[in-house]
């Protein structure tokens, strides 16, 4: 390639970068500046640079809600994954308006604020609410159940929020089988529970996965679901950090364990990007 | 079907829509407590949502910043969604993972970032701050939305209209655009709910001086426990509807301009 060449070509690139630009700064200033910062604000111990880090190791309190934490996310994948996958299934085989009808319930709670939700939950489960007046009134129970402030409180909240990271994209691989495929299993002698055992769920399956892996990412880092439905037990890693930083105002350590966080999930991120492909997911 | 999927499936959806189906009600009750079935009709969570300064201010102020945000997000967004399909460059995947970062990063961890950089600013309770925090997680979304439509458009109508002899910008605004309308538009209305219905960003940098309908609704989730929220609620749920409503509308129009061309 001539010089001449090289520096169109050069030039080419450039010109067709050019339009990433304003939004890549953006970014550059407002997210990955403060996240270097915030990590240098996790080094600044009194005691030595790593002090916060040895003493989140150190104390059995924070290593105790990392675990609860992802507990709690490991727990609410697979409660999404036993309801969302047999729902998207159904909705993938319904037509016309019925269908329409179906993903409307599906994307509706999607875009109702996390916070609104968690309130009609409070209104559901609380010790008048619902449930328990339902109970009460049919003489199930003498007394009411606790059903928040626990931790089945927070399951029924968090997967109420993540169910459709589920159902989307599980919905969205089943509605693109080849029906072909199905229609050959069943001439070929393979009843309808063999058919969906052998044929759609293998092909279902990078779906299921890619669901599965976005609903525990997402509920890793819940906040707002346990600090009104979950207990004084329930607190998450992001409650910890929140305590940590406009309670204690100590933020080197609400700085420390935004980190840990932060490794876990980019962690979890790569080993996403690897199976699945995280560039088929988004654009 | 099997009957127990169906099963499984209706009760899974009964279970999403429940909750929504329980606050508009509550929103119209005569009790001054949370209580289902409410034990009467009235508009007096409605009637002191609209004369509590509190609520009607932070309500005021979460739209203002929801249209900087749209607006803010789009002038970013949309020419990223440009470079990010339409340019071929090694390390792309990278680039896409990053634009992706704000919201797959947990929104605690960039809240506090942010809220250290801010409050070194003192852009903590300012409108700029607001607009700031919530276009980093409305671009992403307007990224995303912006390159799907972008994929599947058919660049040879760009060149046919080059060939005949439109400049670049004629041909952008009479061909390109007109194709990826629908998709802007929905994608300024993520933008505008992302910002409307931010909480946790916002619970960091609100301060005293600059509260959101979010954080006036979660400081009264905390406190007060009034159906004043199911009011709000139940306004914001009609925001949603009206969203998801128009942006349906606007796909099947956009399908059916589509049909007869193709």
């Amino acid at each position: 390639m001539s010089d001449e060449a090289r520096r169109r070509s050069w030039w080419e690139a450039l010109r067709r970068l050019l339009p990433l630009a304003p939004a890549f700064a953006f970014l550059l200033v407002f997210f990955v500046y403060p996240l270097l910062r915030m990590i240098g604000l996790s080094l600044e111990a009194p005691g030595g640079p790593l002090d916060y880090y040895a003493a989140i190791v150190r104390s059995p309190l924070y290593m105790t809600v990392l675990g609860l934490t992802f507990r709690t996310a490991l727990g609410v994948t697979v409660v999404c994954v036993l309801l969302g996958v047999p729902t998207a299934y159904v909705l993938a085989r319904t037509r016309g308006p019925v269908r329409s009808v179906l993903l409307v319930a599906v994307v509706l709670p999607f875009l109702t604020s996390i916070l609104i939700r968690t309130y009609a939950w409070m209104a559901i489960l609380g010790r008048n609410g619902v449930v328990n007046q339902l109970l009460l009134a049919a003489g199930v129970v003498a007394s009411p159940l606790p059903l928040m402030h626990n931790a089945f409180g927070v399951y029924v909240g968090m997967t109420h929020v993540l169910l459709p990271f589920m159902i989307l994209p599980v919905y969205s691989v089943l509605t693109g089988i080849d029906a072909s495929l199905l229609r050959a299993a069943q001439s070929l002698g393979a009843s309808p529970a063999r058919t969906l055992r052998t044929v759609v769920l293998p092909l279902a399956l990078p779906g299921i996965a890619s669901g599965a892996m976005l609903v525990f990412l997402i509920a890793i880092g819940f906040y707002i679901t346990p600090a009104i439905l979950g207990g004084p037990r329930e607190i998450m890693i992001s409650n910890l950090i929140e305590v940590q930083v406009v309670e204690l105002l100590n933020w080197g350590f609400g700085a420390a364990l935004a980190f840990v966080l932060l490794v876990a999930t980019t962690g979890l991120m790569v080993v996403f990007d690897r199976f699945l492909g995280l560039d088929r997911l988004t654009v | 079907m099997h009957a127990g999927l169906v099963i499984v499936a209706v009760s899974t959806l009964v279970f999403l829509v429940a909750p929504l189906f329980i606050v508009l009600p509550l929103s119209f009750s005569a009790s001054p407590y949370l209580e289902f079935p409410p034990s009467g009709f009235s508009l007096q969570w409605y009637g002191r949502y609209f004369a509590s300064s509190g609520w009607t201010a932070a309500t005021l102020l979460s739209v203002e910043v929801a249209l900087g945000t749209t607006a803010l997000a789009l002038l970013l967004g949309i020419p990223a969604a440009f470079g990010l399909v339409r340019a071929e460059f090694r390390g792309k995947g990278l680039l896409v993972a990053f634009f992706m970062a704000p919201i797959i990063v947990p929104y605690i961890i960039t809240a506090i970032a942010v809220y250290f950089l801010f409050a070194h600013a003192g852009l903590v309770g300012t409108r700029v701050g607001l607009l700031t925090a919530h276009t980093l997680l409305a671009v992403p979304k307007v990224v995303i939305i912006v390159a799907a439509a972008l994929k599947g458009f058919d660049r040879t109508l760009e060149r046919a209209s080059l060939s005949l002899g439109a400049g670049p910008l004629v041909t952008f605004r009479r061909v390109t655009y007109p194709v990826i309308r629908p998709a802007v538009v929905t994608a300024g209305l993520f933008a505008f709910l992302t910002s409307f219905d931010e909480l946790i960003l916002s619970m960091f940098i609100t301060g005293p001086t600059a509260v959101t309908l979010p954080k006036r609704m979660w400081d009264a989730v905390r406190l007060e426990i009034d159906p004043t929220i199911a009011a709000a609620s139940s306004l914001i749920i009609a925001v949603a509807v009206f969203v998801l409503v128009s942006t349906e509308l606007l796909r099947r129009r956009s399908a059916s301009i589509r049909i007869p061309m193709g």
